[in-house]
This record gives structure tokens, C-alpha cells and sequence, in this order.
């Protein structure tokens, strides 16, 4: 039985970008605002410091359960610390993993990838079996081997998440630069007889930059879910630093009499990579860009 | 079609050669590797007897040449914490991680398919949105919490599935759910664009004018072209779930590869972690391979290259 269907006409601008609407921006970037906040003066404003410890107050639930403590507006952990100057010192270690991440692996990732693009050839052969050979490799087993090898550290999970997450920046400014660098302006740049460096500083990546910028923000939220990954597999950030993935994994053995010790720094983790992820949308929709992979 | 596939085998090849390459600089990253592996209880006499041992006191370039050539066929060295040879260990663990991996992905492709072409059909609706949604928050959870909160309801709560560990079937649920979740979001808004993008097609504007039933059109005409780059996309997120499962495989004592990979670097078992890497990167060579050619057979277009 064949039902008749009305012709539509083709919507190529709707094709791969998602239609979260301009909604889903401003909340994004509204939950950003708010944990960059968190992590810029939240402890300020939090009374109890994150590190203290007070083993006659371990475990208090936060304030909508019974028996928690005025004091404590989130509850203590298992060492009695205050879980919400915790999970306020958490934003900011998330954010500065994030943020330091992707500088790094921009840096790589956008010099590979507009060389590859703008000179062809063998350079860009080169670009190619790199970002081949980056993509054939377990991030997480090869970080978690990092990390345990050298040591646990900040600094230490920056540098190795930012060596390893560069491929997407490659991917997309290759195959940008391929499509502006036979644009007139680049031509005219020539003819006025500036410099190889002058063109590609100056008039391929002020073109190219929106594509990045989307890919900036998918990577901030893969790192900031990857470090968490790695402090929760005792691989990352060391204690007492209380990553977010530090406080689920400290709060693993206690998880099944009192959830919440997971719960929220998870809910934090969670909300945080999906406000990133509608800033990032929200973007793309915005500047046009459309999905590259 | 043959050079095709001889190029992207060459390729392959390079490829696993380079990673071999780097994930024996890896284990020597920490410096001195007879410290470490002698414990920090150890004597410098004893240090000494276990760079002999394990051949530490030769040349870096000569370890390298070694350990190259015998792990071309297939012996990876012993292992000197689980007391057995590392190609063995993994030959043991590598069923488990794979079972795994193809739990996932059915899982995944059961969600995603049928979402992806509801959202796409119903485009611009609110159903579309939640998919999106759907697929927004999917994207943000991080895997080990989502085990963790698994393991409460499901296993404390619920009471139906086992916690952790290995050995029955049921011990594969909550680890291939939550694997599939990582897989979900990218599946998903791949296959809803390539049916948009399909359904909005010369073809399928043909195929309606033919009067072709709009089952026909979708099922037959639109999720095949639209599947394209869903199969590729398919075989390589088999290649990242293999690699990324060693988190789950960790939180839920599952012991296969990944779980493998884990203790050997808490243990700094150093032939077993670039055997891990190795293994792990071949897996994924092999199965971008094996979606080029996929790709190459579905679209003929592509066969030309």
C-alpha cells in the first residue's frame, strides 16, 4: 500500500548540523559562565576549604536528604571534607585541563593540518599518515601508560592528552585550508608579494578560524571527560586535588549506601561537557560551519 | 579495486610499524626500567640481575631490533608479572575484550539506526529534537559513571545483573550498554544526516515519481546510500570501543585485553603494555581497512581511486 508522499524541496543547510536551536546556545553558555564562575570565586565564597578533613563528620548527606548538616550545603566525603568546596575546586581543575588541552593540541593539530592542506604533496602525505598513525592509537591506554610511567600530575595529563587529541584540529583545518586556498584573496596576497608566513597567519586562519573554534570546544569536552577518566582509574590528578573523576572514584566504595558521593560530582561532570557541547553546536550553527570529521 | 586495497594494505603497514615504534619508546619513558621493575626494595646487585635479565643492559636500538622482529611473529616476550608469556596472556584476554566490542556495537547500532532514520523522517519536529537531545547528553556522560550508576540499579537495586567480574553472559550486559553509550550520540546523528541527506536526493525523487511504496523508497532506496557512511563510521568506532574499553573493562573487573592493559601498567609490566598498544592498534588498522573496503563494494562510486 503506497501512501503519497509531497515533494520537498532539499534543505542542504540542515544537513548534519543538529537543531538544538538557539536555546540550546544560550543555556550552553549559560552553564559555562556558571562553572567558570565557580572555579574563578567559588571558594571564595564557600566558607569550608576543600582540604580539611573531619573524620567525626564523614559521609553527611547534602541538604534535601535527613541528617545533613547546615554547615555542610552538599554534605562531607569520607574523610569528612566539604563536598561542595570540593566540587567548586573541581571546576576549576576541569576547566584548566580542558582549557590548557586544547591549546596544546590546537597548536599541533592547526599547524599539521593547514601545511598539509596549503602545500600538498609530500607535506601533506606526511599530515595524512600522521594523523593516521594518531588515530590507530588507544588514547586512554597510551595516556593511562604516560601517567603511570612518569608519575601522576597536572601539568603531566596536559601534556599527554594535548600530544594525543590533536587529530581532529589536523582533520578539519586540512580540509578548510584546501577550500580557501584558491580563494582570490589569498591570490591577491601573492601578487602583493607577501610572505608564505604572512599568508598563512594572516589570511588562511583568520578564514579557517570558525571551523576551529567548533572543534575547539569538542575537544575541551573529550579532554575534561578523558582526565576525569584517567583521575577515576588513579591515573591523573593526584589526591588530595579533588578532580571531579578523583571524587567518583573516592566515592566508589561508598556508592551503594550513600549514591550521592557520585552522583554529584558526576551530575557536575556531565552538565559541565554538555554546556561545552551546546556552546560548541550552537556555534557551528551560527557561523555555518558544517560538520567535519 | 585491487590497488585500491594493495595502497590501503601499505598504508596499514606503515602504520602499525610507526605505532610499534612508538609504543616501545613508551615503556621506556620512565627512565630507568630495571628500577623500576626490581621494586623499591631492591639492592643496586639486584637492579643489575634484572637489566641482564631482561636484556636491558644492551643498546636501545638493539632492545628495539629484538623486540621488532620477534613480535613480527607473534612473541611478544615474557610477562614478568603474570609469570607466562605475553602472547599467551593475550590470546586468553582477547576473546573477552572482542565479545565485548561486538556486544557494543550491536547494541549501539539497535539504538542508533532506528533513531537516527526516525529523527531524519520526522525532521525539524520535536521528535527530531529530543533525538538530538537525546544524543547531546549521551555525548556528555562520562562511561565509568554511567557503569557506576548502572551497577546501583541494575545490580544493587534491581538485583538482576552480576556487579563485576567475568564468566557468564550476564557478566557482558552492563559493560556492553555502557560501551554502546559511547558509541550512541556519533552513530546516531551520522545516520540521521545520511538519510536526510539521501531522502533529499535526485533518486529518491525519481523513485517516488516511479510510485514506489514509501517503505520501498526508505528501506530500499535512502537507507542503503544513507548507510554508507554509517558502515564505515561502524567498523571505526569498533576500532575506538576495542581501545577505549579499558576504562569499562577497569570499573567492571572484566578481564579481557583492556583490564590486561590497566594491570600491566599499574604493575609496569613493560612487555605487556606495548604488546597492549600493539595489539590494540593492529585491531583498529585492521578494521578502518576493512571499512575502506566495505565502503568501496557499497558505493561504487568509490571503486575508482
Amino acid at each position: 500500500m503506497s501512501e503519497p508522499i509531497a515533494i520537498q524541496a532539499p534543505q542542504p543547510s540542515s544537513v548534519g548540523a543538529s537543531r538544538i536551536g538557539t536555546t540550546g546556545f544560550a543555556i550552553g553558555i549559560a552553564i559555562v559562565a556558571l562553572v567558570l564562575a565557580a572555579a574563578l570565586v567559588g571558594n571564595a565564597l564557600v566558607p569550608q576549604d576543600p582540604f580539611v578533613q573531619d573524620l567525626g563528620n564523614r559521609l553527611k548527606p547534602p541538604f534535601w536528604m535527613e541528617g545533613s548538616q547546615a554547615g555542610h550545603l552538599l554534605g562531607t566525603d569520607q574523610l569528612g571534607r566539604d563536598y561542595l568546596a570540593r566540587l567548586v575546586y573541581g571546576a576549576r581543575i576541569s576547566l584548566l585541563i580542558g582549557t590548557m588541552t586544547v591549546i596544546t593540541s590546537g597548536l599541533i593539530g592547526i599547524t599539521l593540518g593547514v601545511l598539509g592542506g596549503f602545500f600538498g604533496g609530500r607535506v601533506d602525505d606526511f599530515v595524512l599518515f600522521a594523523i593516521t598513525t594518531r588515530l590507530s592509537i588507544p588514547v586512554v591506554l597510551v595516556a593511562l601508560a604516560v601517567v603511570g610511567l612518569m608519575g601522576s600530575g597536572l601539568g603531566l595529563v596536559v601534556a599527554t592528552l594535548g600530544l594525543l587529541l590533536w587529530d581532529r584540529f589536523a582533520v578539519v583545518a586540512r580540509a578548510t585550508t584546501m577550500q580557501v586556498r584558491n580563494h582570490d584573496y589569498v591570490s591577491a596576497a601573492w601578487c602583493a608579494g607577501a610572505s608564505m608566513p604572512h599568508i598563512l597567519i594572516r589570511e588562511i586562519l583568520p578564514n579557517i578560524a570558525s571551523h576551529l573554534a567548533v572543534v575547539a570546544t569538542l575537544e575541551m569536552a573529550l579532554a575534561i571527560l578523558l582526565e576525569a577518566a584517567l583521575s577515576f582509574l588513579g591515573l591523573g590528578v593526584p589526591p588530595p586535588l579533588p578532580s571531579w573523576g578523583l571524587m567518583i572514584a573516592e566515592g566508589k566504595d561508598y556508592m551503594f549506601f550513600s549514591p550521592w558521593v557520585i552522583m554529584i560530582p558526576g551530575v557536575a561532570l556531565l552538565v559541565l561537557v554538555l554546556g561545552i557541547n551546546l556552546v560548541g553546536d550552537g556555534l557551528r550553527n551560527l557561523l555555518g560551519a558544517e560538520r567535519l570529521r | 579495486m585491487l590497488r585500491l586495497i594493495a595502497r590501503r594494505i601499505a598504508l596499514g603497514v606503515l602504520v602499525a610499524l610507526t605505532v610499534m615504534t612508538l609504543a616501545f619508546l613508551l615503556t621506556r619513558l620512565s627512565g630507568d626500567l630495571a628500577v623500576s621493575i626490581a621494586g623499591p626494595q631492591a639492592t643496586q646487585a639486584d637492579v643489575e640481575i634484572v637489566r641482564k635479565a631482561y636484556g636491558l643492559d644492551r643498546p636501545l636500538y638493539v632492545q628495539f631490533f629484538a623486540w621488532t622482529g620477534r613480535a613480527m611473529v607473534g612473541d611478544f616476550g615474557q610477562s614478568y608479572f603474570f609469570k607466562d608469556s605475553v602472547a599467551n596472556l593475550i590470546q586468553k584476554r582477547l576473546p573477552i575484550t572482542v565479545t565485548l566490542g561486538l556486544v557494543g556495537l550491536s547494541l549501539a547500532l539497535i539504538v542508533s539506526l532506528p533513531l537516527g532514520i526516525l529523527a531524519a523522517l520526522r525532521e525539524n519536529t520535536w521528535i527530531d529534537r529530543s533525538v538530538t537531545l537525546f544524543t547531546m547528553v549521551g555525548q556528555a556522560v562520562p562511561s565509568f559513571w554511567l557503569a557506576l550508576i548502572l551497577m546501583i540499579v541494575l545490580g544493587l537495586q534491581l538485583g538482576i545483573l552480576p556487579i563485576s567480574g567475568t564468566g557468564t553472559w550476564q557478566h557482558f550486559v552492563m559493560p556492553g550498554i555502557v560501551l554502546a553509550f559511547t558509541a550512541i550520540p556519533a552513530l546516531t546523528r551520522l545516520t540521521r544526516s545520511g538519510m536526510i541527506e539521501a531522502m533529499a536526493s535526485d533518486y529518491i525523487r525519481t523513485a517516488r515519481a516511479k510510485g514506489l511504496s514509501r517503505a520501498r523508497i526508505i528501506f530500499k532506496h535512502a537507507l542503503r546510500n544513507a548507510a554508507i557512511p554509517v558502515v564505515s563510521i561502524a567498523a571505526v568506532q569498533l576500532g575506538f570501543m576495542l581501545g577505549g574499553s579499558i576504562v569499562i573493562e577497569t570499573v567492571f573487573a572484566l578481564h579481557g585485553v583492556g583490564y590486561l592493559g590497566w594491570e600491566s601498567i599499574a604493575k609496569n609490566d613493560f612487555p605487556v603494555v606495548q604488546a597492549v598498544v600493539l595489539v590494540l592498534a593492529v585491531f583498529y588498522i585492521g578494521l578502518t581497512l576493512l571499512a575502506d573496503i566495505l565502503n568501496a563494494l557499497l558505493d561504487p562510486r568509490l571503486r575508482t581511486g
